[in-house]
This record gives structure tokens, C-alpha cells and sequence, in this order.
């Protein structure tokens, strides 16, 4: 039973009087509009997501998409895919169990930075040193927003938060620091504002064998900028304007401050056996 | 390679016997997590599963180790994980998911003296209660209490069995002590186990509601990578699978999640009766505490008082209907487990005021003897 | 597709164009198709969805090349741009505004 492969997106935009949005045969369009807020950028590292899916060029039906909890969270529940909305923190154990028990599934966790990185923090290291064949797409906006705000553990050190009223004496993750030290083999760092690149990184990441990792950077608008006297279209302009594009970076130089630039681009990719690899060869042998 | 089922006889550890009935009732997922004195499971299913084609994983910790069975579950795996207390305790939240999502797996719990760590090497039967209801929110689960490694190996193929049919998560409530006896396990010919697989979707893929009631209340389950395009969460869904927060919602998929246990409890309830017919005292038990009881039961009988034992096989959904049916011509009820008084509730709670129970109980870390449960009976009645 | 300087050979390339496709009712008003549309071809209207939110609208009909940025920024599937495949227009650039181009060329 085969059905015909997706067309990449160049193609698959007929000229009608009332064209779909290219997107449409991969979104769960009965479920629009979707919870993100006016000004999320969650919607555009989704929207992201679902063009590099959809220019692989891959049958639809090898991909899986998992979510934890929190905003990011709810990419599950939009995209027509076999997809999964799993307890908080525990997206990449549940991707785990599908990729090594069908390998021959393209398996995407699609969550925010609270759920990946401070109560699914031990998962992430764990997969990551493991090279677990999984893409794992990490929007960091800095803050737990579903729940109204409170800090996170990417939230910068000073910021304003509901639970720390007075500025946030910790200091963030050093994401792809942390990534890179667990054994990722591919990372990468973007913003919602550079969709091309991400597009493509995804892609990239889509088709890696073995952990890829690629933390965007979005706001919200709510929950963040708000709080911290910050204007939303001021901080994506910030994205575009004090970022700069440095692939291979030095990872301990990608801490992220605004005012000295925030280093963005890949900082890794290597070739490495994944586990279902190894077990496949184990079994054969 | 070696074949699927071991069949023949086997002087194997209950650990051991649960681990070989996993693999011929067809589990090819287990997630691991070693703990004392569960670890066996793990570690026969870890030489065991790669010839059968099957995976085995240990994970960073319990959690992920249930996580990842369900994530399995949905890829159409039959799997499995397998712990003791402290892990049990850690998995509770996903034990949630599970029923919500009715993801089929099985859960082993053998069981060791707590709270806490507690006594890691000693066994106990302190977390019955937990498997009913240590997950947040109402739900109905199954659980199933082998007496000895021979049902170490039946009853995993039963769980799996109850698991697929119900689409449930189903807990082997085991303890340190039937874990790590070994005795005579016989294992039969494939060909005489029944195993049965979760119902299966048909029809137009693209009108598939995930959570659309068959016959016994269970839906059929997709397979990702099918094309049904399933979307399976925690949160409060309709037949469709899609989040809705609504009252009426609420009450409509947990009429059914409980409905689909509460109304098939003949087909769910396994228990075993010794002495019965006749009996004035009624010893129920579980588990290596069903071993004290069944001597205990021997002895009274030497001394001519007629006791009988009630062995709960399924511990959950509880046999209430045979409870309640005893009560009404029976003397009393003695409840015989490690701990403090779990099932004794229950069967207090179903005997009513109508005759009086009783609890031997222990604090955890050895089996309980015949002795104590004959100088009770004697005591009271 | 801010030049620092006009190409030399700006006249005689052919340029894609684009057509844009606006779902009202699906914009947020976020305005960040608005803020990095290259060619600034956007810009709120007055109307307002039914959402309660002002969609952008399209205000250099000619303008669009085709490139698909606002299609990939929009969080919402609001806009999306398709090639035009009708008459080939003169090149954007040699039909900018006497503004837009003193500016190009600044």
C-alpha cells in the first residue's frame, strides 16, 4: 500500500482562484486558530517545522511529532501527523520509545525550553549522550508561559519574572553548550525571524542520523517582553539586528546577550552510530 | 537463537518466569531501570528481547522507563517495564497517561519494604493501594498479584492479554519474595498460549476517530506510520482525540475509561477459593501471603475449625460481588497481606456490618507465618 | 532586496512576481509580515477581522517577488504568497519610486 510521496513545496502551490496555504494538508486545520497569542513565535517555529517536513520530501506517515507541556507543547496537537501530547518533561522518553521500537520513523519533539530543559532536563542529556535518532526542537522563550510567567531555566539573569518579582538571580542554560557537552551530534541555534534558515537547519536536522538539537529563540509577548518593559517587535528586531551568524562557534562563547550579539548558526555535526544502528547489527549478528 | 517460548520445565526465579512469559505472550519493548529486587526481570529481558527481534532500553530513571513504553506502545509494541516501590512511585504520573491515552502496557511491580527506601532486599506488600490509586484523578486499572514463579509467567501473559483487550495499563503486583524464589516453572508450547492484541481500526483512515468506542467500550487502537494520523494526549479529549475542556467532555470520556473496567469485571476477575464450600472463616490473600494462608487454611482444618482461603488473583478492579456474596454466610473475614491493612479495607468495606474482619498484618521485610494468622483466628473466633 | 547600489544589469532581469494571499480572519496583528516584508509591500489596514484585530493589507500591488517571508514569519498561516504567473512586470527595482531608488542608491 503506497501512497504518492508529498511534492516539495516549489511545486505544490497551484494556481486557483482561492489557493490553499501551502501548509494546510500538514495542519489539523479544524483546530485553528491555534492558543499561541498575538506576537508568539511559536506559530512561525511551527509553521518552520512543517515546511522542512514538508520539503524532505518524505511520506508523511514516517513522521511523528511528540510534545511535552507548556505552550511550545501544544505543537502536537495542530500538525496532521501521527502526533503526541505527552505529561510535562517526558516528550523525548516518549520519542525514544517510538524510534527504537520502529526505527524507521522520522520522530520530532517539538517543545519549549521549560519542559526540555528543567523538568525534562535529565531526558535531554541522557537521549543526547545516547545520539538517540530523534530531532528535538527546543523554542526558548525564556519563561514558563502557559502558567502566566513564572522563571525558567533559560530565563536571563535580572529578568523579571511573576516568581521573581525582583529580577531572576540564576543564570540561564547555555543551551547548545549543553547540548554539545552531552553528546549531541547535531546542534544548532536560531530566532523565529530567521524562519529560512531555521527552515532549512530543520530540514538538515530532519535528515541527521542521530541527536539533533536546535534551540530557537522566540518571544513572548505576554509573559516576557511584557514584564521586562520590552516591546515585542523590539526584541524580534533585536533577533534580526544583534545576532550574528557564526557557524562552529566556540559553544562555551554562546551564552546569550543582546548587547555583545548572540552567536547563531550550527555549531555541530557529526556522523555517529545511533542505538537502533547498533541494535539492528547486534540482532544480525 | 534462542526460541521465543522456553518450553519445558525450568528451575527459574519469579523475576526469571516473569520475564520469559513477556516474551511468549509477544512483548518486543521493555524499558529498564534498575532496582532491587526487580532488576532480574530487566536483565533476563535484556539477554532475551535482542533474538527475538525485540528492544530493550534502560533509561535515565523510572520515568522515562514508562515513558518509553508507551511511546513503544503506539508504535504497536507490546511492552513492558518492571520496578519496585521507589520506581513505582516515580512512574505514577505516567501511569495516568497511560489510562487516559489507553495505552496498552504492563507494568511489574515487585514489591520490597517501605516507605522510602525502605528495605531495598526484603519483600513487603505495602504499595497495593498505590497501584489503585497513586496516579492523580479517578481511573479504573487492573492488577494482578502472581503467588509463585509459575504465575510469574502465566499472569504476565495474562496482563498482556488484559492490557491489549482493555487497552489499560495492568500492574503485576509481585513482591521481593516470589520475585526471587525460584522454583519449577513449566512453559508450555506456543502453540497452547493464548495471546491476544489490541482491536484494531478498519475503514476510511481519514474518518478514523481514535477514541470511538467499540463494542466493549474499547477503541481500536492505530499503529503510527499507518496514515490515521492519530493525535493521542493527556488532556481531557473527544472521540477524536482533540483536547476539549468541557464538563460534558470530562464526564463522557471518564464514564467510559471507568465504564470500560466496571463492566467487564466477570471477564476481569480472576480468584481462586480452597475449603470454600463450607467454611465459617474466610481467609483472603494475595500474593506469597496466599502461600501462608493456603497452609494456614490446612492447619485450621487439622484442628477442625473450617477456615477457607479466598486468593485474590486480580486484586483490581476488587472482587467486591464475591466478597459481598461470602459475607452472607460466613462467620468472618480474615485478611492475611504485608502490610498494614490495604485490601483489608476493601473487604471490611464489602463484608459491611454484616459479619466481622480481621487483619494479620506486617510492618514489611518477611513473609508472614502460618502460626500468626492460626493464633489470631483462634484469638477472635 | 535593499541594494546598497543598483545592479548594473537591473534592467534587463526578468523578476519573479509574487501574488499574495491574505486570510483575514486568521491574523492576529502581530504586523510582523508588515515589519520585514523586503519590500515593504504591507501595511495594517483599517479594517478590522473578526477577531477584532487589523489584518495587514497589501499597498504595492506590484511589489511582491515571490519570496515567501511573510508566508514563513506568519505564526498564524495568514499569508502566503504564490508565483504570479501572468505578464512578467518591468523589474522591480527600475519601477521603484524616485524615493525608493534615491534611497537605493544612497
Amino acid at each position: 500500500m503506497a501512497i504518492a510521496k508529498r511534492q516539495p513545496k516549489s511545486t505544490s502551490a497551484p494556481l486557483s482562484p482561492d489557493p490553499k496555504h501551502p501548509l494546510e494538508d500538514l495542519i489539523r486545520m479544524e483546530r485553528i486558530p491555534h492558543i499561541w497569542c498575538p506576537g508568539c513565535g511559536v506559530g512561525t517555529v511551527f509553521s518552520a517545522c512543517l515546511s522542512a517536513i514538508q520539503q524532505t520530501g518524505i511520506d508523511y506517515r514516517k513522521f511523528s511529532m511528540v510534545s511535552g507541556i507548556g505552550c511550545s507543547g501544544r505543537g502536537a496537537g495542530y500538525v496532521r501527523l501521527d502526533s503526541f501530547h505527552t505529561t510535562h518533561g517526558r516528550a523525548i522518553p516518549f520519542a525514544t520509545g517510538i524510534k527504537m521500537a520502529d526505527p524507521s520513523l522520522n520522530v520530532i519533539v517539538f517543545s519549549g525550553d521549560g519542559d526540555l530543559f528543567a523538568i525534562g532536563g535529565n531526558h535531554f542529556i541522557h537521549a543526547a549522550r545516547r545520539n538517540m535518532d530523534i530531532t528535538v526542537i527546543c523554542v526558548n522563550n525564556f519563561i514558563y508561559g502557559m502558567t502566566g510567567g513564572q522563571v525558567a531555566a533559560t530565563t536571563p539573569h535580572m529578568a523579571k519574572s511573576s516568581t521573581t518579582p525582583f529580577g531572576n538571580p540564576d543564570s540561564p542554560f547555555n543551551l547548545p553548550l549543553l547540548a554539545i557537552a552531552s553528546g549531541a551530534t547535531y546542534v544548532a541555534r536560531w530566532t523565529m525571524i530567521h524562519s529560512r534558515d531555521l527552515t532549512l537547519a530543520f530540514e538538515e536536522a530532519i535528515g541527521h542520523r542521530g541527536f539533533s538539537f536546535i534551540e530557537v529563540l522566540s518571544p513572548c509577548p505576554i509573559n516576557y517582553t511584557r514584564r521586562n518593559k520590552i516591546k515585542t517587535m523590539d526584541m524580534v528586531r533585536q533577533f534580526h539586528n544583534n545576532t550574528i551568524i557564526k557557524n562552529h562557534a566556540n559553544p562555551s562563547e554562546l551564552d546569550i546577550d543582546f548587547q555583545k550579539g548572540v552567536v547563531l548558526g550550527k555549531f555541530m555535526d557529526i556522523d555517529k552510530p545511533t542505538p537502533d544502528e547498533i541494535l539492528a547489527k547486534l540482532r544480525n549478528q | 537463537m534462542e526460541p521465543k517460548v522456553l518450553t519445558g520445565e525450568h528451575f527459574i526465579n519469579g523475576d526469571e518466569a516473569c520475564a520469559e512469559g513477556a516474551i511468549a505472550a509477544g512483548c518486543t519493548f521493555f524499558g529498564a531501570y534498575p532496582i532491587t529486587p526487580a532488576t532480574e526481570v530487566a536483565e533476563r529481558m535484556a539477554e532475551r528481547l535482542p533474538d527475538q527481534g525485540g528492544t530493550f532500553i534502560q533509561m535515565e530513571d523510572e520515568i522515562a522507563a514508562i515513558t518509553s513504553i508507551l511511546g513503544a506502545a503506539w508504535t504497536g509494541a507490546k511492552s513492558m517495564t518492571a520496578t519496585s516501590g521507589p520506581g513505582f512511585s516515580l512512574m505514577m504520573e505516567t501511569v495516568g497517561l497511560a489510562v487516559v491515552t489507553e495505552t496498552p502496557c504492563v507494568v511489574v511491580n515487585v514489591q520490597r519494604g517501605g516507605p522510602s527506601t525502605g528495605l531495598p532486599t526484603m519483600g513487603a506488600q505495602g504499595d497495593m493501594m498505590q497501584a489503585r490509586w497513586g496516579s492523580h484523578g479517578d481511573y479504573e486499572i487492573i492488577a494482578i498479584a502472581p503467588s509463585s514463579p509459575q504465575e510469574m509467567f502465566d499472569l504476565t501473559i495474562e496482563a498482556f492479554n488484559l492490557s491489549e483487550k482493555y487497552r489499560v495499563p495492568v500492574f503485576i503486583m509481585s513482591d521481593e519474595v516470589v520475585g526471587h524464589m525460584s522454583e519449577k516453572v513449566v512453559i508450555p508450547k506456543a502453540s497452547k498460549i493464548k495471546t491476544v492484541s489490541r482491536p484494531r481500526p478498519s475503514g476510511r483512515k481519514d474518518r478514523f476517530k481514535p477514541y470511538q468506542p467499540g463494542p466493549n467500550g474499547v477503541p481500536p487502537m492505530a499503529t503510527i506510520g499507518e496514515g490515521y494520523n492519530v493525535h493521542v494526549t493527556g488532556l481531557t479529549h473527544d472521540e477524536q482525540g482533540y483536547p476539549v475542556m468541557s464538563v460534558d467532555t470530562q464526564k463522557e470520556m471518564m464514564t467510559r475509561l471507568i465504564g470500560k473496567i466496571r463492566n467487564n469485571l466477570d471477564d476481569i476477575i480472576r480468584t481462586e477459593s480452597y475449603l470454600l464450600d463450607d467454611a465459617d472463616i474466610v481467609i483472603v490473600s494475595y500474593g506469597v501471603s496466599a502461600r501462608t494462608s493456603y497452609t494456614a487454611v490446612e492447619q485450621l482444618r487439622g484442628m477442625g475449625i473450617r477456615a477457607g482461603l479466598f486468593r485474590l488473583i486480580t486484586v483490581w478492579p476488587f472482587p467486591e460481588k464475591q466478597i459481598r456474596e461470602l459475607a452472607t454466610r460466613v462467620k468472618g473475614f480474615v485478611t492475611v497481606e504485608i502490610n498494614m491493612g490495604q485490601i483489608c479495607r476493601e473487604v471490611e468495606r464489602c463484608a459491611g456490618s454484616k459479619v466481622p474482619s480481621y487483619l494479620v498484618g506486617h510492618t514489611g521485610g518477611t513473609v508472614i507465618t502460618p502460626d500468626a494468622v492460626i493464633q489470631l483466628i483462634k484469638e477472635v473466633f | 532586496m535593499k541594494y546598497w547600489r543598483e545592479p548594473l544589469d537591473t534592467g534587463e532581469i526578468d523578476v519573479v512576481r509574487g501574488k499574495v494571499y491574505i486570510i483575514k480572519d486568521r491574523c492576529k496583528g502581530c504586523g510582523y509580515c508588515i515589519e520585514f516584508c523586503p519590500r515593504e509591500v504591507l501595511a495594517f489596514s483599517k479594517e478590522f477581522n473578526k477577531k477584532g484585530y487589523h489584518p495587514p493589507m497589501l499597498v504595492k500591488s506590484d511589489g511582491c517577488l515571490n519570496c515567501h517571508y511573510c508566508e514563513l514569519l506568519c505564526p498564524e498561516f495568514a499569508i502566503y504568497t504564490v508565483a504570479d504567473e501572468g505578464e512578467a512586470g518591468p523589474n522591480p527595482v527600475a519601477s521603484a519610486t524616485e524615493n525608493q531608488k534615491s534611497r537605493l542608491k544612497a
